[in-house]
């Protein structure tokens, strides 16, 4: 699996009510939750998307409010892949149950820019940053997670016990 | 190498031995909980997993209190997805308006966690239950979907933190600021992926309200979860609330722990959490002057009867300041009813504030007040991020009861020693 885009880069402690704020939790659509990610941090996300396709971030991304129309309103409105220096731990598990990639990876972060482009190889554990001509080492992830992320997500996995 | 307490409990679910920080396990549920902003998600990817049925009807809890008594349309709709999934699924233990109250409040008030139990829930508060020494930690509504079907939930065994408690409050201290105290100490990610966990001769000052706000706040440092070793205090709690055989687990003396604070209560001053993140904090000599526009005294966090009787010990015979909206909920309809049957609601109303039904509505901007540009809210809530209570340029101050109502009097974030 690979992913290769231009970089949209924010800081520490994102939390889940600025990626998606609570007044527009009355839905769940993810279309509709699409259109309102990141917009109390970010009001210009939604256009920027249509041109950046990795999110970067720094330390304990996605704290707060477990909400997984955080993940799912990121994964909708187009981004490929977050690469942050470490993830708060519900929005991690919540990325990897419903298939959306991240990766933790400070050196990576620290090194980037907004609109940098980043090429990811997650066969080979790569992720480029082509603007910059560095490349980084991505962490492997535990076996479970791995065979989580292979499944393309928790409940694909699932599925199996009762089909 | 011993095992921490929650080390322990995941052992006792996974069906081993032993389990070790850093390890994946499958492990079983005791609860299940979701609310109506949660649930519709969860019941939509369980619809997914193919299963028929829940895993068992009773171990499953769901709680529409986020925005309800319904805000809009919208949030109706939500509501009415839950309402007719418990219905088709058998759950027992749907709670309807008029019977529903702040999930985090109402669960143990209803006896359905106990200490020594595994539970997850749809809601980054559900670690509230550590309080009861019991494993309990925040999910999404993916697990809480897997969690409904199978009854399992993989889990990575976290390291721990632990904080040996000694000495007694202080007057206008409670489990508020001892919580906030840790999270400005250790930060917001202090305790990321980590167990923290409360022992000590100190806990004994703590009543059992003090350590659910305690426990409710460990995901504010990051905490999967946080938990308390269980004394008389605790026992007497389980069986008053219906439960007389639970399990009690102790730390092992050569357990792991990555770090061992040791606080004293007699340090501790009243804390408000500035914005915009709960590790922003200052003691109530460290305030200065901020003026504010509203005061909520209520949630997950400090909704409970004791935070009503606090909170209402400090208004008796004064009056909500003129510029200012206090707003004051119970957390569940036990707690309103003892507060009404107490002679609170007569200070609260007397004093110019107004009472709501039991729902979490404000805490995270959702309604029952709604904050405008500009505004200033101190709230014994859990958090204060930007636009949690509305306005991307509101701001959320969070305190203790106490400190709250003394600030919807004096119409500025103080201490209940500046009252005339």
């Amino acid at each position: 699996m690979k992913a290769e885009g231009k970089i949209v880069k924010y800081g520490d402690n994102i939390d889940t009510d600025v990626i998606i704020p609570a007044r527009y939790l009355n839905t769940s659509d993810p279309k509709e939750l699409a259109l309102h990610c990141m917009e109390d941090l970010d009001t210009g996300f939604v256009e920027k998307v249509k041109t950046c396709s990795i999110m970067v971030a720094g330390d304990n991304f996605g704290c707060g409010s477990s909400r997984e129309h955080a993940p799912i309103s990121i994964k909708e409105s187009g981004i490929k892949c977050i690469v942050a220096k470490s993830f708060a731990r519900i929005f991690y598990r919540n990325a990897i149950n419903i298939g959306l990639a991240i990766i933790d990876c400070p050196q990576a972060v620290e090194e980037a820019c907004d609109g940098d482009t980043f090429s990811i190889d997650f066969d080979n554990g790569s992720i480029v940053n082509q603007t910059k001509n560095k490349t980084y080492k991505i962490h492997p992830f535990p076996e479970f997670i791995q065979k989580v992320i292979q499944e393309n997500g928790l409940i694909s996995m699932v599925k199996k016990q009762f089909s | 190498m011993g095992m921490t307490m929650t080390q322990k409990i995941l052992a006792a679910h996974a069906g081993v031995e032993k389990v070790s920080a850093g390890e994946i396990i499958q492990a079983n549920l005791d609860m299940v909980l979701g609310n109506d902003i949660t649930s519709p998600v969860a019941i939509k990817e369980f619809e997914k997993t193919g299963a028929t049925k829940v895993y068992d009807q009773n171990k499953i809890a769901l709680v529409p209190d986020h925005f309800t008594p319904n805000k809009d349309i919208k949030s109706a709709e939500q509501v009415k997805v839950m309402r007719e999934f418990a219905k088709k699924m058998g759950i027992v233990n749907y709670f309807e308006i008029g019977q529903m109250g702040v999930e985090h409040a109402l669960l143990p008030e209803k006896g359905l966690v106990k200490a020594g139990d595994l539970i997850i829930g749809a809601d980054s508060h559900t670690c509230t239950y550590g309080a009861l020494g019991a494993f309990s930690t925040g999910v999404g509504s993916t697990d809480m979907a897997v969690g409904m079907a199978t009854g399992k939930v993989w889990l990575k065994v976290p390291e721990a933190i632990k904080f040996v408690i000694t000495g007694k409050f202080q007057k206008w201290v409670s489990g508020k600021d001892l919580i906030l105290h840790i999270i400005g100490m250790i930060g917001v990610d202090g305790a990321n992926y980590k167990s923290m966990e409360f022992t000590g001769e100190g806990l004994k000052e703590l009543s059992m309200d003090d350590r659910f706000t305690i426990a409710n706040m460990a995901i504010e440092a990051g905490a999967k979860n946080g938990v308390f070793e269980v004394d008389e205090k605790t026992r007497e709690y389980l069986v008053e609330h219906g439960n007389k055989v639970f399990t009690e687990y102790k730390a092992d003396e050569d357990a792991i722990y990555e770090a061992i604070y040791s606080i004293d209560l007699n340090e501790l001053k009243p804390t408000v959490a500035f914005p915009h993140l709960p590790e922003n904090t200052k003691t109530i000599d460290e305030v200065g002057e901020v003026i504010i526009d509203q005061v909520v005294i209520g949630s997950c966090t400090n909704g409970r009867i004791e935070d009503m009787r606090k909170a209402a010990a400090v208004l008796k015979g004064r009056k909500v300041n003129k510029n200012i909206r206090c707003i004051v909920i119970p957390a569940t309809q036990k707690i309103w009813q003892q507060s009404m049957n107490e002679g609170l609601f007569d200070i609260f109303i007397d004093a110019g504030a107004a009472v709501s039904t039991p729902t979490c509505g404000p805490c995270l901007g959702g309604h029952m007040g709604i904050l405008a540009e500009g505004e200033r809210c101190v709230a014994t809530t859990n958090r204060n991020f930007v636009g949690r209570m509305g306005h991307v340029k509101s701001e959320v101050y969070l305190a203790n009861p106490e400190v709250a109502a003394a600030s919807a009097v004096t119409g500025k974030i103080s201490s209940p020693d500046e009252l005339k």
